[in-house]
């Protein structure tokens, strides 16, 4: 056991287990061998070569082969994609196995002893370093004029004023006048559904008549405003506005056995011969949810696992959603077409601070 | 003129002959037999009668089918209320069982929650046998014609409008089962919704006509057939897109290539690490200090 020549700290003696029973050192062939020791440095040595080799042929590579054209030449992979990845990797590996080598057989391996040290600085550092700051207080004359100080505090303090202006602009007031919006279906507790709207087929926007669906079918819903257009043919609500009005209008609509269903208290005509319509957004956090098991009629939410039963008012079966899934009162108009009786009676979505607990 | 007067009188003579009548009549049958045979080729020269059809595949019915769909397709109930041990056949119409029994799902070998695709059992001319005497129990949808899911007809441009609204369809109704690259996917209580890579055209189309097993309907009410037509379109493209990233790890989604890379691609390189550097030979000689 070989000692550095680091300097003991205070208080510690050298030595304090005198033989801790460590085994003897053995020295390595390439320590002891002329020859091995010559024989590791070319390994090392060609390992860096072999590393060389490979920069040069991604290089090569890089401008030799054509993206695109062989897309599946090598395992159904691309030639340009396997011999850029292959040559940079095993330069990589090159160069990291070649200094393992140097590591394990021409660096120095002989073990050391370090001793610690305690961790405070000394005692004349910390007395001196006191010393720096109090005359610094003391000339500064903060300590002395409390007028300087009281205001600099103000100063400091102000600057979160602009912070909190600033964050409440991240996004709009969700009970500001220019949000809540029943007509337009804006805010946390309005939709575009309404009184009369129609219920269309989400990607196609069209209409649906009941006697189009057969027991079984499950159809993916939006309501039709979102697919009027004005007379230049521009859509009606169209970008952000798009977006936030489907995420609260997202509608499932189900047909199945009318003996099926068990209605909920005041319910008994919110349906339309066996036809039910949900909101398609979790009330756990909000994830869109079709996976429908026609079956049983429950619905599941991939995210977390909650399962709606859709025969009977939404109510949830499984998982963590705290809630039933609101459902939208259905009617057909005078055409024979689908229509919702109103907007959907409780907020759609996840719960919110403000909404209370039914 | 004259000439015109006499064959008139020849022929009128000949109508009161005693077997003018039977003349006439034989005449007419022929006529109108031949015609028939002209104008309907295909139904007058196929070898078996529709109820000879649905008489096969009644017995076909018997012997395969009816120890859980109940020997008229009646289906058979079990003790626990709303639960088959065979669904009803009644109305499911011939698309079913040809989608069913053409991608051997059905006979299944037991009951259970996932019905898995299999060998097929039953040759062509047998399904369309079953599916006949299946339809003739009520009228449901029947098996598609090829020209309602086949692509081949499409031009360039029509197959890529096609497979963008397609798309779109799909990822609105399909994905929430099948996954966005139609690799299937986990359902409650064991089930799977099976994987959509190299399925036939014609069994993607009945599948969403007939909705088996716990998969919701697509009638032609709910998507039109041009509509699943682009479904179809969708699917075959991401299926003949090649993989430019290599090995697409069956297109199960983030959490699949996570593990993968957490476990097999960090693991193998901390285990690459510890065995390089596991093994260090020592030498019994002393270092010869020079």
């Amino acid at each position: 056991m070989s000692h550095t020549d680091d300097t003991l700290p205070v208080g510690v003696e050298a030595d304090p287990i005198a033989d801790p029973g460590l085994p003897a050192h053995h020295w390595r062939p390439t320590d002891v061998d002329e020859k091995a020791g010559k024989r590791a440095e070319r390994q090392v040595a060609a390992l860096f070569t072999l590393a060389i080799v490979c920069a040069i042929l991604f290089v090569v590579a890089y401008f030799a082969l054509e993206i695109g054209d062989n897309v599946d030449t090598f395992l159904g992979m691309g030639a340009s994609t396997v011999a850029l990845g292959s040559a940079l990797g095993l330069g990589l590996l090159f160069t990291g196995i070649g200094i393992i080598q140097l590591a394990r057989k021409l660096m120095a391996d002989h073990e050391m002893v370090e001793y610690r040290h305690p961790a405070a600085s000394s005692e004349e550092d910390r007395e001196a370093t006191l010393a720096a700051l109090n005359a610094g207080l003391e000339e500064s004359g903060i300590g002395r004029r409390p007028l300087v100080r009281n205001s600099l505090l103000g100063a400091v303090g102000a600057l979160g004023l602009p912070a909190i202006v600033l964050l409440r602009d991240l996004g709009p007031n969700p009970w500001s006048d220019e949000v809540v919006d029943p007509e337009n279906g804006g805010g946390l507790e309005h939709t575009l559904w309404a009184e009369g709207v129609r219920v269309v087929r989400d990607v196609v926007g069209t209409p649906i008549k009941v006697s189009d669906l057969e027991i079984g079918d499950l159809v993916n819903c939006q309501p039709a405003r979102m697919f009027e257009t004005d007379e230049n043919g521009h859509p009606l609500v169209h970008g952000v506005d798009l977006q936030v009005a489907k995420s609260k209008a997202s509608l499932v609509l189900l047909r199945m056995e009318p003996d099926d269903i068990t209605p909920g208290r005041g319910r008994e005509n919110w349906t339309v011969q066996g036809i039910v319509a949900y909101s398609k957004i979790c009330t756990h956090v909000g994830c869109p949810i079709s996976l429908n098991e026609r079956t049983t009629h429950h619905l599941l939410c991939p995210c977390h696992q909650s399962t709606f039963d859709l025969a009977d008012s939404g109510r949830v079966v499984f998982g963590p959603a705290a809630r039933a899934l609101p459902q939208l009162p259905l009617a057909v108009d005078a055409e024979g077409y689908l229509i919702a009786q109103s907007d959907f009676t409780e907020p759609v979505g996840p719960s919110f601070w403000e909404r209370d607990s039914q | 003129m004259r000439i015109l007067n006499r064959t008139a009188g020849r022929l009128s003579r000949h109508r009161r002959g005693p077997l003018a009548g039977l003349a006439v009549l034989l005449t007419g049958l022929l006529l109108t037999g031949g015609l028939y045979a002209v104008f309907t080729p295909a139904t007058a020269s196929q070898a078996k009668t529709d109820d000879a059809l649905i008489a096969e595949g009644r017995a076909l019915f018997l012997v395969g089918c009816s120890s859980c769909h109940g020997l008229n397709g009646e289906g058979i109930q079990t003790d626990r209320e709303g639960v088959n041990y065979g669904p009803s056949l009644v109305g499911v119409g011939a698309a079913a069982v040809d989608f069913q029994v053409g991608t051997g799902r059905m006979p299944m070998s037991t009951p259970g929650q996932q019905a898995p695709r299999k060998d097929v059992l039953y040759t062509e001319d047998e399904i369309a046998a079953m599916a006949a005497f299946v339809a003739s129990l009520g009228p449901g949808p029947a098996i598609p014609s090829p020209e309602q899911y086949s692509l081949d007809g499409l031009s360039e441009e029509e197959r890529q409008e096609a497979i963008v609204r397609g798309g779109q369809i799909f990822l609105t109704n399909c994905t929430a089962c099948h996954n966005f690259n139609g690799s299937g996917g986990a359902m409650p209580e064991g089930g799977y919704a099976p994987s959509l890579k190299g399925v036939e055209e014609r069994h993607i189309y009945q599948a969403m006509l007939t909705g088996p097993q716990a998969m919701d309907v697509f009638s032609d009410g709910n998507l039109s057939p041009e509509e699943k037509r682009d479904v179809i379109a969708y699917l075959k493209s991401i299926e003949e897109a090649p993989e430019y990233g290599g090995f697409g790890l069956g297109g199960l989604g983030p959490v699949s290539e996570g593990i993968f890379a957490w476990v097999l691609g960090v693991g193998s390189l901390v285990g690459f690490a510890i065995w390089i550097a596991a093994h260090s030979t020592r030498s019994k000689k002393d270092k010869v200090e020079a």
